[in-house]
């Protein structure tokens, strides 16, 4: 069973057609890098994973459960708040611009979603923070402010909080774009460690050698459309002339 | 009458300006918070009944919505009320005078928050309630803390127009007592009084910017 399915899915804002009929799948465990140039509909798609964003059109199912699917006018609609309540619990998202919470510290960063929103104790929430933030090479930080770290740290910070809840599969929107070249090393090495930890990653990435290397499926997006989805070997070696064109920019680096 | 018997007269009233500044402070805080929220509502009819609310109390003067309040009750609806309405009618006056100000100042807060503190608390599963209450109310008062203290030392002054409906604050005194000893010193005593006030409310708005310093 796939973890998460859209199917034909359609956005627009105002006159601007962003989503033209995507549809895609991604199974347990499973690491998809999305790329593609500036403006492709990468973020909204994400968004519209997420619930950031409602579609206008398509099918939304993650595991078993349908999120939102077409009425009979071909109008997305969505399910009750229950069923989108239980939804949330299974994905995590991870900003470019990080957006941790400035008046916590690091520590209640991480935990106070797990005590205040999946109702554990202080005690297991502190547990399971201090195991992250040690993942992380953060431990030492715990009772820092997020405006105490370089943007490496609260992005590494911003992982860990996502993974306290536990999701079956985490986005990630460019979860590199606002760092310095040297930080961007340090993410990128922590989301690569997340891989033995068998949950599914949807990254969206201008970071291409490291989309080829981590990605069991490499999907391109440009104007609103997947141009090409496949194995990263498949789809960096593609002749499709827009891939091609797109992947010159990066040549020296692949 | 000497100055001592002056001294302890005004300090009577000042402890009247106090309650009063207490008073008001202690329902407007929250009742803004309630109005900035109404004029925030979706809901049009709501959003616009506090927008027509706020503008009216912002743009007449505090006085004459004391008097509005004081002697409306009997003028419009020929309702005789006891005297003691009249503390009453201050309370009630202020009240909605300042949550009327503490409303734009909230909502100003409260619009200036980025959309990512939102939506990175929805993602994590949070309530509108929760991330309200515990992830955008304490970040807003600590954008908020410095409007909020302009306002806080204009009502230590502003609890002298309580004089136009006669209650028996400092002010009042400090008038009745300078024109029946025919002497400036009951209102140089009352200047005093009112600088020290307002010099420790400053100093503890201050302590408590200070305090929300810890994070930026
Ligand atoms: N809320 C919005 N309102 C109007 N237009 C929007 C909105 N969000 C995105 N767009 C437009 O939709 C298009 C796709 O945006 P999107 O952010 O999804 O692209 P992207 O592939 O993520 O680009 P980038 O690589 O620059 O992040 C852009 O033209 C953008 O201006
Ligand atoms: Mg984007």
């Amino acid at each position: 069973m796939n973890l998460l399915e859209m199917k034909n899915v359609k956005k627009s804002f105002g006159d601007l057609q962003v989503l033209r009929d995507i549809s895609l799948e991604v199974g347990d465990g499973e690491i998809v890098s999305i790329i593609g140039p500036s403006g492709s509909g990468k973020s909204t798609l994400l968004r519209c994973a997420t619930l950031l964003e409602n579609m206008d059109a398509g099918m939304l199912k993650y595991e078993d459960e349908i999120v939102a699917k077409d009425d009979p006018n071909g109008k997305a609609v969505y399910a009750d708040k229950k069923t989108i309540k239980r939804i949330k619990s299974v994905y995590g998202l991870v900003f470019q611009q990080f957006n941790l919470f400035p008046h916590w510290n690091v520590l209640r960063n991480v935990t106070d979603a797990v005590i205040n929103v999946q109702k554990k104790s202080k005690s297991e929430a502190e547990k399971i923070g201090k195991e992250l933030l040690d993942k992380m090479g953060l431990l030492d930080k715990a009772e820092y402010y997020p405006y105490q770290l370089s943007g490496g740290q609260q992005q590494r910070v911003a992982i860990a909080r996502a993974l306290a809840l536990n999701p079956k599969v985490l986005f990630f929107d460019e979860p590199t774009s606002a760092l310095d070249p040297e930080l961007t090393g340090e993410v990128l090495k922590v989301i690569k460690s997340l891989k033995d930890l068998h949950i599914a990653m949807v990254i969206v990435t201008h970071e291409m050698a490291f989309a080829r290397d981590i990605s069991d499926k490499v999907i391109f997006m440009a104007d609103g459309v997947i141009v090409e989805q496949g194995s990263a070997e498949e789809v960096f070696n593609s002749e499709n002339e827009r891939m091609r064109l797109f992947l010159g920019r990066y040549k020296d680096i692949l | 009458m000497s100055i001592s018997q002056i001294i302890l007269e005004l300090f009577e009233g000042l402890l009247v300006s106090v309650q009063i500044f207490a008073i008001t402070l202690l329902f407007s805080l929250p009742l803004g918070l309630v109005v900035a929220l109404g004029r925030m509502s979706k809901n049009s009819t709501v959003s616009g009944i506090t927008k027509v609310y706020i503008s009216i109390m912002r743009g007449t003067p505090l006085m004459l919505q004391l008097f509005v309040v004081y002697y409306g009750p009997y003028y419009l609806f020929n309702i005789k009320l006891n005297p003691t309405y009249r503390n009453m009618a201050v309370y009630i006056g202020f009240i909605i005078n300042y949550a009327a100000y503490f409303a734009e100042i909230y909502r100003s807060g409260i619009q200036s928050m980025p959309v990512g503190q939102y939506e990175a608390a929805d993602i994590l599963g949070y309530s509108k309630v929760q991330t309200f209450f515990s992830i955008i109310m304490p970040q807003v008062i600590k954008r908020i803390l410095p409007s909020v203290t302009n306002e806080v030392i204009t009502l230590v002054k502003d609890t002298s127009l309580a004089f136009s409906i006669s209650v028996m604050e400092m002010f009042t005194k400090a008038k009745a007592l300078s024109s029946s000893q025919t002497s400036m010193t009951p209102l140089i005593v009352a200047g005093v009084f009112y600088y020290v006030f307002n010099f420790i409310v400053a100093y503890m708005m201050e302590k408590a910017e200070k305090k929300l310093d810890y994070y930026k």
